[in-house]
């Protein structure tokens, strides 16, 4: 679906992110790493918040993501989700995924928005405004804000942050069947295993702004070199932490 | 969560839940404007008459402050210097050709958005401090501008300005509004019309973006949003709406002094507009008429109009820390609560 190429960062000294090149295909990407790995920069650069001093990101069709400004880029089809929601308090929950959906190009927006609606679960609270629903449908807003329309890519900032156990697995089973029902690749951040590992099918693992790793999910977690920079010692493969 | 996603075409044949256009605060408001048209210019005098003029204008050049901040949440630092520069195009027209009113009102509308949207335009993808910067230094060039050139009294050449061998011509009114109680009419429904045109983007699709972008510009860029253009905008459609306001104000007193445009009268205008309210359009009309209403006041007790400044501070203070929402807040809340009760 789109290829990262050669994409540098850099931040006065730090190198963010070093020479990544990744390939994300329809699917579920797991992109892992500790904290300061350089994960959510990929994110910003992916969706042009921060522009990389060297790279390419190149979609299917040979657009070059990164000549196109932000808004541009999610008009193609490229979304995301933040880490923190951000909300506007007296918009419905309606209203939210309106607005995303009104600036996406050729398709039916009252359509879209109900679809969304319905697989986020967010149909019985979508006249109720924003600033009354719980950190649940918060979360669960901001992914509808990614998947209303029709998107390519779809990426999600530790979509699970907040969300207790029972949520987290309510959650998982809905990003899973985010490809299949939107055919988009779809790249996922989280610091939860268990989401990672129950959702994802292919992880990327980022350590100093350098990809460490890259493949089939079990393939990944098996590797030496990942489990000593991330995953640790007592990891077990096929078993979440 | 979900269970099974429907589908487009299921979705798109599901009936549609209809609404009524407009609330019940649209109808409220225009019969408040019918009957201030009927009743203000019968109940007071000239000089209150007068006043009450100058806050329906005020109240647009308000509205228009509130609706680059309270939607957008940019601080327009420059809007008296842009209703004096819709006044200097108006006087120009109106008292150098024969322009109908309506056309001279249009095309001071017009410059006055171009211009605001020049003067914006190198700050508008930063926002914040910037553009507010920006907009006061273009507020203080103005004002430099207003008092090296002066406003056009029916002279000739680009300026209109008329030497003191000539008498000044006054700026015209239109023939609807000819009488002062008929201008009072006249502007009145300019303004409501501006006021509806504010009210409906609010509910619109630029509305609904201009909301997201003041929450988080990233989010609304993520949601497929032009924060640029939606500024250019909102620049353009206020630039619009104060180059009205500078027309009708024009008309209003039939000229114009350099020394009303002042970039401390835009700093002025901006607290007041907090003190009323910058996220409602009741805000706007409660910032019109403390901006007009009050001086009038002081006037007519004898006060020094000076201390104004330091009752609007004052209220600026208290807004922030009691009302952020402004008097209209405080008035949506007790109405909510006596709605409650009752």
């Amino acid at each position: 679906m789109i290829a990262v190429e050669g994409v540098s960062v850099r931040f006065g000294g730090v190198h963010a992110l070093d020479d990544v090149s990744l390939r994300l295909g329809v699917g579920v990407t797991g992109l892992i790493g500790p904290n300061g790995a350089g994960k959510t920069t990929l994110l910003n650069v992916l969706s042009g918040f921060v522009r990389p001093l060297a790279g390419r990101v190149l979609a299917d069709d040979g657009t070059d993501l990164l000549r196109m400004a932000p808004h541009r880029r999610a008009r193609w089809g490229l979304r995301r989700s933040f880490q923190q929601e951000r909300i506007v308090p007296r918009l419905s929950v309606r209203d939210h995924l309106r607005v995303t959906a009104e600036h996406m190009p050729d398709h039916d927006v009252a359509a879209s928005v109900e679809i969304a609606l319905e697989r986020t679960g967010l149909a019985a609270v979508a006249e109720r405004p924003a600033a009354t629903i719980d950190q649940r449908q918060r979360r669960l807003l901001e992914l509808g804000r990614a998947i209303v329309g029709r998107p390519r890519v779809i990426l999600l900032d530790e979509p699970g942050a907040g969300l207790d156990p029972g949520e987290t697995a309510e959650l998982l089973e809905l990003i899973k069947g985010l490809p299949a029902e939107s055919g988009a690749a779809v790249v996922v951040i989280d610091h939860d295993m268990t989401l990672v590992r129950g959702c994802c099918t292919e992880l990327a693992v980022l350590d100093f702004g350098r990809l460490l790793a890259s493949g089939p999910l079990e393939q990944v977690f098996a590797d030496p070199e990942v489990r000593a920079a991330y995953l640790g010692s007592s990891f077990e493969a096929g078993r979440a932490l | 969560m979900s269970g099974e996603a429907p589908t487009l075409a299921a979705v798109a044949a599901a009936p549609r839940r209809r609404r009524l256009p407009g609330g019940a605060a649209v109808w409220v408001a225009g019969l408040a404007t019918a009957l201030a048209a009927v009743a203000i210019p019968s109940l007071v005098s000239a000089f209150w008459l007068s006043a009450c003029t100058a806050a329906a204008i005020y109240s647009l050049v308000a509205a228009s402050a509130g609706l680059l901040y309270g939607r957008l949440g940019i601080v327009s630092l420059y809007q008296v210097a842009l209703l004096g520069i819709g006044g200097w195009v108006a006087l120009r027209l109106g008292t150098g050709t024969d322009v109908p009113f309506a056309w001279l009102m249009l095309a001071a509308g017009a410059c006055t958005a171009v211009i605001a949207v020049l003067t914006g335009l190198p700050a508008l993808r930063f926002g914040g401090l910037q553009l507010a910067l920006i907009t006061l230094m273009t507020a203080g060039a103005a004002e430099v501008l207003f008092l090296t050139v002066g406003f056009p009294n029916g002279g000739s050449g680009f300026l209109g300005i008329a030497d003191s061998s000539h008498h000044p011509v006054p700026m015209r009114r239109p023939s609807l509004g000819d009488t002062n109680p008929a201008f009072f009419r006249y502007a009145l429904v300019v303004v409501a019309i501006l006021f509806l045109v504010y009210w409906l983007q609010g509910r619109s699709r630029s509305g609904r973006a201009w909301a997201t972008i003041r929450e988080s510009a990233e989010v609304a860029r993520a949601s497929g949003i032009d924060v640029v253009r939606n500024r250019l905008f909102a620049l353009a459609l206020t630039g619009f709406g104060t180059g009205i306001a500078g027309a009708l104000l024009a008309a209003s007193i039939r000229s114009l002094l350099p020394g009303s445009f002042s970039a401390a009268q835009s700093a002025i205008l901006f607290v007041v507009v907090l003190v009323g309210g910058a996220y409602s359009l009741l805000g706007a009309v409660i910032a019109g008429a403390l901006a007009q209403l009050l001086p009038s006041l002081f006037q007519e007790l004898g006060l020094d109009g000076n201390l104004l400044t330091i009752l609007f501070g004052v209220g600026l203070l208290v807004t922030f820390v009691a009302a952020p929402r402004g008097v209209a807040g405080q008035l949506k809340e007790l109405a909510e609560r006596f709605g409650r009760s009752g």
